[in-house]
């Protein structure tokens, strides 16, 4: 085990080299829809329990379920109504159960990336074959069900080792959603491929909202957009990321269904400041543009971890 | 520490569930459900009457709710019980005010210790509705089946015989909504109608295996009472604009999909309070001021869509 994750050097948020988005935009704001996969009799991780009470856990499976069979559709119609095209993290196993939410998010282009093959299948415990196995399975599995090749990781249930990014960077992914050091986007010190953290967060993801720090609907609607005019007020000087993840099982339930719209509606419609994008748009974007410059820049600084 | 080879199979990824307990599908695609005189909205008032012994019993988890100190937990013990003493007739005026009515889930040792309270659920015409028999008779996995299938035989059959509603109790709530796997067979087997479990819907849907004609009805867990005024510690006014907010959705979904349900679980000792029992009325109120809504009991919801969807 190691002190440091040693995945990135110390760089502080301070004349830092500029980002700038297309258009000249100020924010690059997606959206994280996490569709997810609970099992009801899930194999034992020795490290980590699947559910808290003995299965079949009801009451945690069901609450769960609710969002592939209700609250994914108000969710996208939200989300179509603002023309935000999400970044599913997508536990690749609803491919085969689910597919006809994977066909409808496909035909709306929205951007798929892996969060596990099922979200109770933990990382903790992998040897490298299994975790090669988990990442050629996701590849392949998104590949076939919608053509797309995914470029992100969130792993499962935010469930790793030591090896898990060196592999997707391996892989040729671009991006990985599993570090929270930062609001912007950065170069991961892998030794294949060059991978970039991508902001995305647990402070505003609904699931801490609600249900960890117990806000309402509408105090998570004041929160959203509070995250977005700090960052749309940094983003002048140099650009920012704002990212929401979400769950159809927590927004789309019916109390929250119209603030969290709200919140869409007020980000949105600061449009001509906000790219309203994907993660692999970010990161493509930021490939191209900033990767080299903030390696230099980082270097430059001499603060290695 | 390794994790053995089969961590990598998936026996049951396939089309629809990971189980055979009911069939997948989209809400949004079911065919449109019509309730009684054109209603948008069914308001389903749930009003959970539970009986926690002093005596907890921590085989397999102890229900939320259930005593928190040691030995004798007095507070926690009379802080449940104000809600069978005090708090449920603060909840029978404001819905006898609104013309409301609910559908009780109820313990069977409440109908057995508190047989006035049962009188007072069934003479307002209020349903009764199966609740086990107190909260330390957990269905929990690994239960053996031949004591669960005892466990929830005596509760009904003891339920019925005290609550003065006969045969007429059709639904069931497991204490903590816990199942086992083999629970939605047992309560089929025993000819009830419907279960409120799961919370994984806003409409019903077939519990079509192993066998019977189970319902699962959409129990609104994310809108009970005690979740956002206990656990997540929100402003009664804030629970009363959730609600609202809640009401307002299915009011807009049934013009486009059909009929609606919004369910409202309470919980006396927690509504009940003075200080809370405002919040529900004024919610109440704000949501009766609206066209379509239809107060209904379980049964009554299960018989309109039955005769539609079942």
């Amino acid at each position: 085990m190691k002190s440091d994750p040693e995945l990135y050097d110390y760089w502080p948020y301070k004349d830092r080299p500029k980002i700038t988005w297309p258009g000249g935009k100020k924010v690059a704001f997606w959206v994280a829809p996490n569709i997810e996969f609970y099992e009801l009799d899930p194999p034992v991780n020795p490290q980590r329990k699947s559910w808290p009470r003995p299965h079949p856990d009801v009451a945690g499976y069901s609450y769960r379920d609710f969002g592939n069979r209700v609250g994914h559709w108000r969710m996208m119609e939200t989300m179509d109504e603002f023309g935000i095209r999400g970044s599913i993290s997508l536990s690749v196993a609803l491919c085969q159960h689910h597919p006809e939410i994977i066909a409808e998010c496909a035909a709306r282009d929205w951007e798929f990336f892996s969060h596990g093959i099922y979200n109770t299948r933990y990382a903790y415990g992998m040897d490298e074959a299994q975790e090669r196995a988990i990442l050629e399975d996701s590849i392949r599995t998104v590949q076939e069900a919608t053509g797309q090749r995914i470029r992100g990781y969130l792993a499962p249930a935010l469930t790793h080792t030591e090896r898990t990014l060196e592999l997707i960077a391996e892989y040729d992914f671009w991006y990985t959603c599993d570090l929270f050091q930062d609001d912007q986007p950065q170069p991961l010190k892998t030794k294949s491929g060059r991978l970039i953290s991508m902001p995305y967060s647990l402070e505003i993801n609904d699931h801490y909202a609600y249900n960890v720090f117990g806000q309402s609907a509408r105090q998570y609607t004041d929160v959203l957009k509070r995250q977005f005019d700090t960052l749309l007020e940094e983003g002048a000087e140099s650009g920012t990321v704002m990212c929401i993840p979400i769950h159809a099982y927590l927004v789309g339930r019916s109390h929250r269904a119209e603030p969290f719209r709200e919140a869409l509606r007020y980000i949105t419609s600061h449009t001509d400041e906000v790219w309203v994008t994907t993660a692999a748009e970010i990161a493509r974007h930021y490939l191209d543009h900033h990767y080299d410059e903030a390696l230099a820049d980082i270097a430059a600084r001499r603060v290695t971890s | 520490m390794t994790l053995p080879e089969d961590y990598l199979e998936y026996p049951r990824r396939r089309h629809g569930m990971d189980h055979d307990l009911y069939p997948w599908s989209s809400m949004f695609a079911r065919p449109k459900i019509a309730w009684p005189g054109g209603a948008k909205v069914a308001l389903w008032i749930t009003v959970s009457l539970e009986y926690f012994p002093l005596t907890p019993n921590d085989g397999p988890f102890r229900a939320p709710g259930h005593m928190v100190t040691p030995y004798p937990d007095y507070r926690t013990y009379t802080t449940r019980d104000y809600g069978n003493r005090v708090g449920i007739f603060r909840i029978f005026r404001v819905l006898d005010r609104l013309g409301l009515k609910a559908s009780a889930p109820m313990n069977t040792a409440v109908a057995e210790r508190y047989p006035t309270l049962a009188q007072e659920v069934t003479g307002r015409g209020w349903e009764v509705v199966a609740h086990g028999i107190d909260m330390n008779h957990i269905h929990y996995g690994g239960m053996e089946e031949a004591a669960e299938r005892a466990q929830i035989e005596d509760a009904i059959s003891r339920l019925r015989l005290r609550s003065a509603t006969g045969a007429t109790v059709r639904g069931w709530l497991s204490p903590a909504r816990s199942q086992s796997a083999n629970t939605p067979q047992l309560l089929a087997d025993c000819g009830l109608d419907y279960v409120c479990d799961w919370v994984n819907d806003d409409l019903p849907y077939a519990i079509t295996a192993p066998a019977g004609e189970l319902v699962s009805m959409p129990f609104a867990g994310d809108l009970e009472d005690r979740k956002l005024l206990i656990e997540l510690g929100h402003p009664e006014d804030t629970y009363a604009d959730e609600l609202l907010d809640a009401f307002k959705l299915f009011h807009a979904e049934a013009e486009r999909f059909g009929g609606r349900i919004l369910h409202l679980p309470l919980t006396p000792y927690v509504i009940g309070q003075p200080f809370r029992i405002q919040a529900l009325e004024s919610a109440l109120g704000r949501i009766l001021e609206h066209d379509g809504v239809w107060s209904a009991t379980g049964a009554e919801i299960i018989d309109a869509w039955r005769a539609q969807a079942g």
